[in-house]
């Protein structure tokens, strides 16, 4: 439990941190939201002046911090010039978006590396092996932003797919079926693209942990004593495996939700990556700190949550 | 020492689109913003030997596309008058490494006629043209602003790992703040600390340290690793007790050691950082038109969905792949035979 709280108090610390970096370096950012309104001549000086005492972006730096410390308490997360509300609602909607396409990436990506690396890791030199080798070498080259160009052109030009965004246009709300039938279409392409970009990591390190699990001498033991190839994978080789693994879960967390911003973009998918891009187009500085830190806290929750798995499956660790 | 299979095609590929993209100006047959609206997405220029009456040449000449008359962009070649394409012929003039002025370029039908090795955009600019100067951008950002950062890397970490106490603190609970944040977040973080709009000149500048400055924290660490073991390694406890200054201490014993990790994290962020110039390009808020940049050419892609029957503009995304697969080659190739420079 002591293990449990100290993480927990160390995430809180770093989110502290990321939090402080990030504000501090989008409000060194010269110009604000009320820049563009200056062109207009009918805007005058005093109303800009006023405009940015209302908002407090005249006050100091550490006092504006404080200010948006509290209001993220209150759950209001700053202000949002441009959709002229609290932050807060706005992100809430588009994280949610976003946490939807990572989810299903992951599990698809989970789903396709576990069986796949784990044999390729158990059977060396076997076809699946060179399989993988070879989907890890032109998986690896192959940047996110030109497969998601490439998908986007086949969902083009065959028309299968859509292309892009979370919902149909034409889509009137007919029932939970219907709605989950559409999303799921808007969802593939976009989760198949991110998917793809963690597989090559995925794959090598599943055969790594898996292949090297398999040369340990209490395997070899357990392989001598005639234990059929299928329970020896299941029962003995996984388990040893898992640990490496589980971190590794962690990790690809991190990965998801940063590529998830390009994926978004390119797919015109609502979700927590554009609304950060939207927000430093229209210097709508609030959000584009908030997007940070939204993306950094769910990072490090991922962590969180692996290094809980890490704690529960391993006894060693319990014990320190 | 054996050095095993030298990626020599990786290692070729790589020196020939560097040099080709550094001497851009020399090896484009024309210039990367002139515009021909009436050619607008023009399919790449065919090369001829054999003309129209089927008579053989031994220069190659290429014909002028028209467009075919009430079409949009669907050109044809009139055969009537081929121009024979020559080699050093003088054309439009350009800057060499933005030094001195030349005329020369490597081919081209030294006439009006533009030659497409790769066709044309939407605004009839010619992509190959094009493509090298985007590569001039894309790849130094790349190549600089790796090299930042491991210098960024190895200074910082050098000295969190020799003076130890609270500058190792301070150091290494930013670096955990930097390495926490999801890095395509943290770089549009700092890129929104910048202008939105400045001038390309400025901007190439400002990716390269916006890049460098992002991935200080890994470097950083390893660097501090090896310097912790290092310095207390018996010599350089013999020359700290003859009185040498850490400054001397840090410069010939210490750092000589760290480099190496700060240089193979340089390999690694090689490709990362081309491709997060791209990215950043890609998104508009690196360098803008009519500057071309490998991102911002796909960013065209993008916009023209139409580009399925347009091929050609392509091309910046198989250039990527091509040079990114040399680079990862070239990198395990340094990690498996663990190079120590």
């Amino acid at each position: 439990m002591r293990f449990l709280l100290r993480r927990a108090m160390h995430t809180l610390l770093i989110l502290v941190g990321a939090s402080l970096v990030s504000f501090s370096l989008v409000n060194l950012a010269p110009g604000d939201f009320f820049d563009q309104m200056k062109v207009n001549p009918r805007i005058s000086q005093g109303t800009l002046a006023s405009l940015r005492s209302q908002y407090g972006l005249d006050r100091p730096l550490p006092v504006r911090y404080l200010q948006w410390v509290r209001s993220v308490i209150n759950g209001q997360w700053g202000f949002s010039f441009a959709y002229n509300s609290p932050a807060g609602p706005i992100l809430w909607s588009r994280s949610g978006k976003t946490l939807l396409l990572t989810g299903v990436a992951t599990l698809l990506a989970w789903s396709l590396a576990l069986p796949l690396g784990g044999w390729a890791g158990a059977r060396p030199g076997s076809s699946i092996d060179w399989l993988t080798r070879g989907t890890v070498a032109v998986l690896l080259a192959t940047p996110e932003l030109v497969l998601a160009l490439l998908l986007l052109l086949f969902a083009v030009r065959t028309g299968y797919f859509p292309a892009g965004g979370l919902t149909s246009s034409e889509y009137v709300p007919s029932g939970l079926w219907d709605q989950t039938k559409d999303v799921t279409r808007h969802v593939f392409l976009p989760s198949i693209c991110l998917a793809a970009g963690l597989l090559p990591l995925l794959l090598t390190h599943i055969r790594t942990a898996v292949s090297e699990a398999f040369e340990s001498p209490y395997i070899e033991a357990a392989r001598g004593h005639g234990i059929p190839f299928r329970r020896l994978l299941l029962r003995h080789v996984l388990p040893l495996a898992a640990n490496p693994l589980i971190s590794l879960f962690g990790l690809s967390l991190g990965m998801m939700i940063s590529s998830s911003l390009l994926i978004e973009a390119v797919f015109s998918w609502p979700g927590l990556g554009q609304l950060m891009l939207e927000a430093i187009q229209q210097r709508d500085f609030y959000l584009v700190v908030d997007t940070a830190v939204l993306s950094t806290a769910f990072l490090i929750v991922g962590n969180l949550i692996a290094d809980v798995l890490l704690y529960a499956s391993d006894p060693r660790i319990r014990t320190e | 020492m054996t050095l095993g299979k030298v990626p020599w095609l990786a290692m070729s590929v790589l020196a020939i689109c560097h040099l080709s993209v550094l001497l851009a100006g020399f090896f484009a047959p024309g210039s990367f913003e002139v515009q021909n609206r009436n050619l607008a997405f023009a399919p790449p220029t065919r090369i001829h030997f054999v003309d129209a009456q089927g008579r053989f040449h031994l220069r190659p000449f290429v014909y002028r596309w028209v467009l075919r008359p009430g079409s949009f962009a669907e050109y044809e070649e009139n055969q009537q008058i081929g121009y024979p394409l020559h080699f050093f012929v003088p054309g439009a003039e350009y800057k060499v490494l933005g030094i001195f002025n030349s005329r020369q370029h490597l081919f081209g039908t030294g006439e009006e006629t533009r030659i497409f090795l790769l066709g044309t955009d939407a605004y009839g600019r010619d992509l190959f043209s094009r493509l090298l100067y985007g590569g001039m951008i894309s790849l130094f950002t790349g190549l600089l602003a790796a090299t930042a950062s491991a210098l960024l890397g190895l200074v910082l970490g050098g000295l969190a790992g020799y003076y130890g106490h609270w500058v190792d603190e301070v150091t290494m609970r930013i670096a955990e703040i930097f390495l926490a944040m999801p890095w395509l977040y943290l770089l549009l973080a700092v890129r929104a600390l910048l202008p939105l709009h400045v001038d390309p000149q400025a901007t190439f500048f400002l990716l390269i340290g916006v890049l460098g400055v992002i991935g200080w924290a890994r470097p950083a660490r390893l660097v501090r690793g090896i310097v912790l073991t290092a310095k207390e390694r018996e010599y350089v406890l013999a020359a700290r007790s003859f009185g040498a200054p850490d400054l001397y201490l840090l410069r010939t014993h210490i750092l000589p050691f760290a480099s190496g990790a700060a240089l193979n994290q340089m390999a690694l962020y090689i490709p990362q950082y081309i491709l997060a110039e791209v990215t950043l390009s890609f998104f508009g808020l690196g360098v803008s038109e009519p500057i071309p940049s490998w991102g911002n050419m796909l960013n065209d892609l993008q916009h023209y969905l139409i580009w399925g029957s347009y091929w050609w503009l392509f091309s910046p995304a198989i250039v990527l792949v091509a040079v990114l697969l040399a680079y990862y080659r070239l990198f395990s190739f340094f990690k498996v035979n663990s190079f120590t420079f």
